[in-house]
């Protein structure tokens, strides 16, 4: 279980999050939506620690931690109980595909070298890249470089693995393949916390759409309630803009 | 101009070459020992160590604001004076030890920028996986800072070999003493000093060759 207590966290004295308080389930599909700069991202890099929150407490899995005194050893804890796929894909730029999988299982969880390495093979195959194993990032399409990223994060068999608008800096042709890859690990029952545009992906995937404005979270439910029947203003100014830019095949399915 | 004495030059060689391998025992020693200490006092800028990084900042300014003749000088005949125990230190470890102190400060600082260099979301997927600070710049950044810096580190290699010359001035007998002696008895000075400088002009090209293959080398994992 994911818990989120009253996270603050501020850049120059602005509240970019103003006490979000959040849990969630085991095996559950999170989508957070909501206008850019929001601080839909900083939720997620919070979370594991990426940016050291001003208050607050997160608790993964039996790791929890309070912001404001907060250990190394508890900072590190928390991050091996998560996952993390970036928006730039953020590869290991000295490593093949098949190492960037094995690395954090041979430096983090200290497996030997074959057995890293077979596991890296397993989950090459089922994101679809054995072919790919031996190749390094420069060499790989921006689609391919996210689903090694995704599977950099598989890898880690994290409680949670949060995804920071895994799509967003992708080309259009390759973003299918990276929501299908996504869409087969929420099949699994993988719990995950995605910040992410896609509200097709949002609306086909999520068990909980969660939608921030200013800091906060305005508005949460089942997609099929929020998307159909938003109950804030503000959540449904924002679906018309969004959903108005989409074409309208795809918002009739609403 | 007057006839240069071939013959002469030519039976200079052997005796160069018996004192080479002392020269690159120094330089190589020296440049091992320099990337070491480099790459450490480089990381401790980078994570901003506590104490250590204001410690590193002084040995960064003293060894490059000072010449490194004088820093040898200091080593061989200024320090036993003060610190009994190193008396015994001969003209070669002091070398050694003078290029290395040297040559690492303006190591660390090519070291540190490129570490800076590298790209910060690595940094940051390093640790979202679990990486302590150590982990991630021994397995993820300075492999790759060192692809960047090699161009640079080769020529303060280069720079190094070239200055063990400096040895003489301790009466270390390396490839410069030994063709300073030659001359002296023989009285041919041109013939010997541009002997020497081939020898190391040589020497330098010969390490070219070997800069080329290893970047080449480093750069296996950037081509499309």
């Amino acid at each position: 279980m994911i818990a989120v207590r009253k996270l603050v966290k501020k850049f120059d004295g602005n509240a970019v999050l103003d006490g979000i308080t959040l849990e969630v389930e085991q095996g559950e599909i999170i989508v957070v939506i909501g206008p850019s700069g929001t601080g839909k991202s900083t939720l997620l890099r919070c979370i594991n620690f990426l940016e050291q929150p001003d208050g607050g407490e997160v608790q993964i899995g039996d790791v929890r931690v309070d912001a404001t005194r907060a250990s190394r050893a508890e900072i590190l804890a928390l991050r091996r109980n998560s996952a993390f796929v970036f928006q730039n894909y953020a590869l290991f730029a000295n490593k093949t595909a098949l190492e960037n999988i094995a690395e954090g299982l041979i430096v983090v969880n200290g497996w030997p070298k074959a057995k890293a390495h077979q596991r890296a093979r397993e989950i090459l195959e089922r994101i679809g890249m054995s072919e790919k194993a031996d190749a390094y990032p420069a060499a790989l399409s921006g689609g391919q470089q996210q689903r090694i990223g995704i599977g950099r994060a598989m890898a880690a068999q994290a409680e949670v693995i949060l995804f920071d608008e895994p799509t967003s800096a992708l080309d259009p042709e390759w973003v299918d393949e990276v929501l299908e890859l996504m869409k087969q690990l929420a099949v699994e029952r993988q719990t995950m916390i995605v910040v992410t545009h896609e509200m097709q992906f949002a609306r086909d995937v999520a068990d909980r759409v969660i939608f921030m404005e200013g800091g906060r979270i305005v508005e949460q439910g089942p997609p099929s309630q929020l998307f159909s029947a938003p109950k804030d203003d503000r959540t449904r100014a924002f679906l018309r803009k969004v959903l108005n830019e989409v074409p309208p095949q795809c918002a009739a399915g609403i | 101009m007057d006839t240069l004495n071939i013959d002469y030059m030519l039976g200079l060689l052997p005796v160069m070459l018996k004192y080479l391998p002392l020269t690159l025992k120094m330089a190589s020693i020296g440049m091992i020992a320099a990337l070491i200490l480099a790459s450490l006092l480089a990381v401790v800028r980078v994570l901003k160590v506590p104490v250590l990084n204001a410690l590193t900042i002084v040995f960064i300014s003293f060894f490059r604001g000072t010449p490194l003749l004088v820093q040898l000088f200091l080593f061989y005949y200024g320090l036993p004076q003060v610190m009994s125990f190193l008396t015994q230190i001969d003209g070669v470890t002091a070398t050694i030890l003078g290029l290395t102190l040297h040559f690492s400060a303006y190591m660390a600082e090519s070291i540190r920028a490129a570490i800076v260099g590298v790209d910060r979301s690595q940094t940051e997927a390093a640790l979202s996986i679990g990486m302590t600070n150590l982990q991630l710049m021994r397995r993820i950044v300075l492999p790759q800072a060192a692809r960047v810096a090699a161009p640079t580190l080769m020529n303060y290699f280069v720079d190094m070999i070239k200055s063990t010359s400096l040895a003489f001035t301790l009466g270390v007998t390396e490839l410069m003493g030994a063709t300073q002696k030659e001359a002296a008895s023989s009285f041919l000075y041109f013939e010997s000093f541009i002997m020497v400088a081939i020898v190391y002009w040589v020497m330098v090209e010969g390490l070219s060759f070997v800069q080329r293959w290893m970047e080449k080398r480093l750069n296996r994992a950037y081509q499309r």
